[in-house]
């Protein structure tokens, strides 16, 4: 449906009558608090007024309206879960509206893991506070005071008597009831919770074993076409010539051109790409002036100049107390996210509406981008998320609904742009290729003295100290958003967030260093940490690995190929224990098994928990093995997985997970926190297994080779 | 340039009249309407297009049409019977074997055609049988799990 269809003018639409529009029920408005200035920065703020509203209605079903969206994180079943709770209902009377520009209010974007520990408290009290006009609904109509009710399952019932009842659908229907809910509404404590802190199936995992969950790509409408769009070899080339004529002679095919834009038009999309390799064009490209191999010089070149995270004590006074002291350089390359769901978008333009269905992280920053493209006012734009088929920070972008609204205002008819592989891998915006400068140092009883650490490009995520250091500095140059990671043009194309952004290469240099300072120590790595920390969570995370991984930690190279590795991600505790086998002659590595132990505060889901790690875990063997994106000047080399290699079954080790009880703090996020310490964690167990220090990811057999006949 | 091709799709005749180039991915995706089966990188690389023609799992976006004439085609939409998962969608709900779920339908798909030809797979055998089909949100321990309990459930099933 369309916002005419809806029978609004979207531009004159204020947020209130908004959800008037959606008729009778009970609706309680909420809003999610400020977000932090760094947020705010980066994301944006948030409305005044409320930016999520709950609706009970007179059939009994609760529907949350939210900006935030799904894409496998299983935030569709966790805030049911906390509402759910709250309300006294069942989970499946539950209905999850997100990421509906039109009906849902703006909530900045989903993403650093904020949805559970952001958005799930103030849900919370909107679920206490619908509960609250429920009962006081309930006291009214029994005739009965509040204190004498209870409520199970969405029905209201007298405490000592309890055959008189009234359902929430029957006290719901024909209200039209409106609340703002007001800070201090008081929530359960957790000996109150029903359905929090038990595993809960995925409730979307039905439509998605049988082929039914819509995807963007999924969603056809009637007259649509398909576009195929000409692409340029490598970024800023610029096009100098084009004949589409070939292409026109195809049947059915229809060309249009705006500017740069040239695409090609079908209602089939296997035709419209067949008519699109008939189009011959040329382009000029920029000289290339770097390539995968020597961006590193450039990098540290264009680094911008330093802003200083955290410092303590005097380095010089450190490093006077060190008896050993070692100076390291870490490096990461670009990755890409490489969403098994490519960028795809339809539009429809009818005047001066549009709606667009996008894969997006982000479906409020569409809007503007959609709106300006058109000349409409953004009040126009509706933008309708899908379920989204992996984002990992990559869906924050918008020319692929900028493209399919161009498209469809050219054609005059509904157009879907869904990028090829080979699109997705040229414009994705890639996790920064990185440098982690470590000088560091130990004194006689295995006590780190000093620590010094400056990251390009990594920005500061990770690279906080949880060690009890007394003369550190961590200095950050640039950090992994924007094209320019803080610094103009230091990049060949866009960069940005990518699961667990900054964090997984902070950690790799800081856990790999921390390896590196145990072994020169001869103290065992799990000792070495332990001896260098009191941060109770993170003890308690380490101890709990050991736990299951087992305490027969010995100095490093023990030959036996064990790893650990703890990180502090935006207050989620990990850490990682591996063991890996390492083939001398191949260069090889099998990472045999993986114990990993959180303190994520409260677990809502503990399955979804559990498999949030499990996919962290699993996705991290990529950037630690294998996965570096190759380019030359602005060309992106890698345009498939066939040279760009992601985790597969074969690579599957035996998973362990723990998560640490805390109901003392409040939940944090987990879609991201185990991943950080995946690269440290299987370079420091390769050094336990064949004694080779690895620096730079990913640890290719060709690099292990190398390094193992320097050694 | 078209020409009519008939096959078993998910149970029932079908007929259709398309260029017999064209890949089956294509034609199950708009002329057929079943959108559960997916494009992911157009070169037999990622298995989430996979669907079985004969029993045999083949990634349709390389699977042009004049190989289908006259053959059974069966997607993830095919496999539920009257509203009754199959086991091995059954399986991947009860131990949450997705996670954005875009790759699930060949997941299941090609584990179906590998409990067809082995239905009693090892933990490494499974591994061996799934390579082809990858998952971006890591979601394949639970993948295993899912097929093994899937296999466990068919056995028990069996006379």
């Amino acid at each position: 449906m369309n916002a005419r269809e809806w029978g609004v003018e979207l531009d004159t639409l204020d947020r209130r009558e908004m959800v008037k529009l959606l008729g009778g029920g009970i609706f309680i408005l909420f809003h999610v608090g400020e977000p932090s200035s760094a947020q705010a920065r980066q994301f944006g703020r948030y409305p005044d007024d409320f930016n999520a509203f709950l609706r009970i209605g007179g059939d009994g079903r609760v529907a949350l309206f939210s900006g935030k969206i799904e894409m496998g994180q299983g935030i569709y079943t966790a805030l049911a879960q906390m509402l759910a709770d709250e309300l006294d209902v069942s989970l499946d009377s539950i209905d999850m509206v997100m990421g509906d520009t039109l009906v849902c209010p703006s909530d900045m974007a989903t993403v650093g893991s904020l949805t559970i520990r952001q958005f799930g408290p103030a849900l919370r009290r909107a679920g206490a506070e619908a509960r609250a006009v429920l009962l006081q609904l309930a006291a009214e109509h029994l005739g009965i005071p509040v204190g004498r009710l209870t409520v199970e399952d969405g029905v209201v019932a007298v405490q000592d008597d309890p055959g008189r009842t009234a359902s929430y659908a029957q006290l719901a229907q024909g209200q039209r009831i409106e609340r703002q809910v007001e800070e201090g509404v008081r929530t359960k404590d957790r000996s109150e919770l029903r359905i929090c802190g038990r595993p809960a199936a995925r409730t979307d995992a039905r439509e998605k074993v049988t082929g039914q969950a819509q995807y963007t790509g999924d969603v056809q409408l009637p007259g649509m076409v398909y576009a195929r769009i000409l692409r340029p070899p490598a970024h800023d080339a610029t096009l100098e010539h084009v004949d589409t004529s070939a292409a026109e002679a195809v049947e059915g095919v229809q060309v249009v051109r705006d500017g740069d834009l040239v695409a090609v038009l079908h209602e089939y999309p296997d035709v419209a790409e067949h008519a699109l390799s008939r189009v011959e064009a040329r382009y000029t490209e920029p000289e290339p002036t770097v390539n995968s191999e020597t961006i590193f010089d450039h990098l540290v070149e264009a680094a911008p100049s330093p802003q200083t995270v955290a410092s303590a004590g005097n380095l010089d006074d450190g490093e006077r107390l060190a008896t050993q002291t070692f100076d390291n350089t870490y490096r990461e390359p670009y990755l890409a996210h490489a969403p098994m769901e490519p960028h795809t978008a339809v539009a429809e333009v009818e005047g001066d509406h549009a709606t667009v269905w996008a894969a997006t992280q982000a479906p409020f920053w569409l809007g503007g981008p959609v709106a300006e493209a058109l000349n409409i006012p953004s009040a126009n734009v509706r933008v309708i998320t899908p379920f989204v088929g992996g984002g990992f920070g990559g869906k924050t972008n918008t020319q692929h609904a900028v493209e399919a609204a161009r498209l469809a205002k050219l054609a005059g008819r509904p157009v879907q742009v869904a990028w090829t592989r080979r699109e997705e891998f040229f414009y994705d915006s890639f996790q920064p290729a990185s440098i982690m400068n470590v000088r560091s140092g130990v004194d006689e009883a295995g006590k780190v003295v000093y620590w010094d650490y400056e990251t390009l490009f990594a920005g500061s995520r990770g690279a906080d100290l949880f060690y009890d250091i007394p003369h550190h500095r961590v200095l950050a140059r640039g950090s992994w958003g924007g094209r320019d990671g803080g610094s103009n043009q230091a990049h060949p194309f866009s960069v940005g967030a990518w699961r667990g952004p900054g964090a997984h290469t902070n950690v790799f240099a800081v856990e790999s260093q921390i390896d590196v300072m145990a072994a020169a120590a001869e103290i065992d790595p799990l000792s070495f940490r332990l001896n260098n920390l009191q941060n109770d969570r993170m003890r308690r995370v380490l101890e709990g690995a050991a736990d299951k991984f087992g305490r027969q930690w010995q100095g490093a190279p023990s030959g036996r190929g064990y790893g650990v590795a703890c990180a502090d991600y935006a207050g989620t505790y990990v850490a990682t224990m591996v063991e890996v086998t390492v083939d001398r002659a191949e260069g090889t590595v099998r990472v045999q098994r993986v114990v990993c132990a959180q303190d994520m505060g409260e677990v809502i889901n503990p399955e979804g928990a559990t498999l949030q790690m499990e996919g962290c875990i699993t996705m991290g063997l990529g950037f630690a093995l294998a996965e570096q994106i190759r380019f030359e000047g602005r060309r992106v080399l890698d345009q498939n997985f066939d040279t760009y290699e992601i985790p597969k079954f074969s690579w599957l080790p035996t998973i362990e997970t723990v998560l640490i009880e805390n109901t003392e703090l409040p939940p944090s996020g987990g879609g991201e926190p185990p991943i950080a310490t995946m690269g440290a964690v299987i370079a420091n167990a390769i050094y336990d297994a064949v004694g080779v220090r690895m620096v730079e990811l990913p640890m290719t057999p060709e690099r292990i080779r190398r390094a193992l006949q320097e050694s | 340039m078209r020409q009519p091709i008939q096959f078993q799709l998910n149970d029932r005749p079908a007929n259709l009249t398309v260029d017999p180039n064209r890949m089956l991915l294509w034609v199950l995706r708009t002329d057929a309407g079943l959108t559960g089966t997916k494009y992911g990188c157009g070169q037999a690389l990622c298995g989430a297009c996979t669907v079985l023609v004969n029993g045999e799992a083949v990634r349709s976006c390389m699977y042009p049409m004049q190989l289908v004439e006259g053959k059974e085609v069966v997607t993830a939409e095919g496999l539920a019977r009257n509203g009754d998962l199959h086991p091995l969608q059954q399986a991947f709900v009860d131990h949450d074997a997705l996670q954005c779920g875009y790759c699930t339908s060949g997941m299941i798909v090609n584990a179906y055609s590998l409990l067809a030809k082995n239905p009693t797979p090892s933990r490494d055998e499974i591994l061996a049988g799934m390579n082809g089909n990858l998952c971006r949100c890591g979601s394949h321990n639970r993948v295993v799990r899912a097929i093994q309990a899937a296999a466990d459930m068919m056995e028990g099933a069996r006379p």
